[in-house]
């Protein structure tokens, strides 16, 4: 027993929870954004658990063939893999382990659910990581592509069907991405360039990609408040995800013309818990 | 920041969530999107303070976003209380804060910036604090409607605080205003919403 919560503790890790966790909650929101109130618990149990285990297990894969990255920067080189805490194999098998019952059991509960989630997958690991990562930073739009994918996925399980709403949904998912990466890669730009990660700051500069995270972040809100609006979310909430918005926005440009290290991962930090509100208020 | 502090602001900032949500509907469209602004700002206040610490008050948008408050707040009681004073209020309010604006924006070294500050926030305060009271009393509105006015006097008294420490001429030490300040909001936002709720 003792091993086995050992094993966890160096596994959990792995699956970057808080990352993971932001995701999930995006495809039960997508659900629920179209089955709200839940009545099949079944169902929504089982979106859960096939979500988690194919987002958790992509992210492992990525953490796996990444492990050379992380050993070279500061922010990552802790890691469990970086540092030789879990073994190279072992972490594969544990990504493989995870991914195909996660898909396995998404295609048995709906086949066109199942292909979003694998979808989804295939575009963050192979796409993304295994493909464009280390040639361009345009990567993140893939990335971001299969960001998009658990809401999306969630609300086809709901529906039955892909629906504008759904893809509105995505595309929101989508534009938050380069708020949520971006800021990121300005705080850790030194590691970055030691591991010949090319990124946008790397690629065009500071102030580009500030302005690029305010577009982005002004479209993201565009089309979380369309969709919010187009799926009959109550008033009252509207005007409170407006009102976030407003504060996404308020920071954005704050970073864009007072850039500061401060603002920067504030609106890193509140990205995430603008997204996780928007979810929230989707979910209600 | 203490662990303490970012819990008040916390529950400041879901208590001004509700309001929006929640606390604020059925009423006209003018009042709406008055105390939305206000307790949107009061909202994203409160989380900034809680990600980026006390440090954030010293940002220049602070003095237009805390005249804000309590000119939407006085806007849509007096919409919804005093209909034949509508539009006049609107005017003055929308002219104050353009005024207060244009003082921050325009590099003016006279003592007009702050003499306008204090008339739009006297007036908008003086607002806030009695016309809860002052209905409650009447019987024009329930008694704990006044509790609105409880929120005045805080979100006042607040203010005051602020802007004599940005003046030079602190009532209370900077320590001791940025310890009480979580407290002080979280107790003017339970205020309002009771007010709100059960007025």
């Amino acid at each position: 027993m003792k091993t086995l919560l050992a094993k966890l503790r160096l596994y959990w890790p792995l699956t970057k929870s808080l990352q993971t966790g932001l995701l999930l909650s995006t495809g039960l929101a997508g659900y629920m954004s179209a089955r709200c109130p839940v009545t099949h618990w079944y169902d929504f149990f089982g979106l859960g658990v096939s979500l988690f285990m194919a987002i958790a297990g992509s992210t492992i894969l990525n953490m796996w063939y990444d492990r050379d990255l992380d050993s070279v920067m500061d922010r990552t080189h802790h890691r469990p893999l970086a540092s030789g805490l879990v073994a190279q194999q072992e972490a594969l098998r544990l990504g493989v382990a995870l991914s195909i019952p996660g898909v396995g059991l998404a295609a048995a509960m709906s086949p066109l659910y199942g292909l979003i989630v694998f979808a989804g997958l295939f575009f963050d690991v192979v796409v993304y990581t295994l493909w464009l990562k280390r040639r361009t930073c345009w990567s993140i739009v893939w990335g971001g592509i299969s960001g998009g994918m658990p809401i999306l996925a969630g609300r086809a399980f709901g529906l039955g069907t892909v629906d504008g709403i759904g893809i509105l949904l995505a595309l929101a998912v989508l534009f938050w991405i380069p708020t949520h990466i971006l800021t990121f890669s300005m705080r850790y730009f030194d590691d970055y360039k030691a591991a010949r990660i090319p990124t946008f700051p790397s690629t065009y500069g500071f102030a580009v990609t500030r302005a690029t995270i305010s577009i982005s972040s002004v479209i993201a809100a565009l089309s979380i408040g369309s969709a919010a609006v187009l799926i009959g979310v109550e008033w009252g909430f509207v005007r409170l995800l407006a009102v976030l918005s407003a504060g996404l926005l308020l920071l954005a440009t704050a970073s864009t013309f007072r850039p500061s290290e401060r603002v920067n991962f504030g609106l890193f930090k509140y990205a995430s818990l603008y997204m996780l509100s928007a979810m929230v208020l989707l979910s209600i | 920041m203490t662990i303490l502090n970012r819990i008040l602001l916390l529950l400041t900032g879901l208590l001004a969530a509700y309001q929006i949500a929640v606390g604020i509907d059925g009423l006209a469209t003018l009042p709406i999107m008055a105390y939305t602004i206000a307790f949107g700002i009061l909202l994203v206040a409160a989380l900034l303070l809680i990600i980026l610490g006390f440090e954030v008050l010293d940002s220049p948008i602070v003095v237009i976003a805390s005249t804000a408050i309590p000119l939407c707040l006085s806007l849509g009681l007096v919409w919804e209380h005093f209909a034949p004073y509508r539009r006049l209020y609107l005017a003055i309010a929308i002219a104050g804060f353009l005024a207060v604006l244009a003082t921050r924006l325009l590099p003016l070294r006279n003592r007009l910036p702050v003499v306008l500050l204090a008339t739009v926030h006297g007036i908008a305060g003086l607002i806030i604090f009695l016309l809860p009271i002052l209905l409650s009393l009447a019987g024009q509105a329930r008694p704990a409607f006044s509790l609105v006015g409880v929120g005045g006097a805080l979100i006042g008294a607040g203010g005051l605080l602020l802007a004599l420490l940005k003046a030079g001429k602190p009532l209370l030490s900077h320590e001791t205003i940025l310890k009480v300040l979580p407290g002080l909001l979280l107790l003017m936002m339970a205020a309002f919403v009771a007010g709100f709720a059960l007025g």
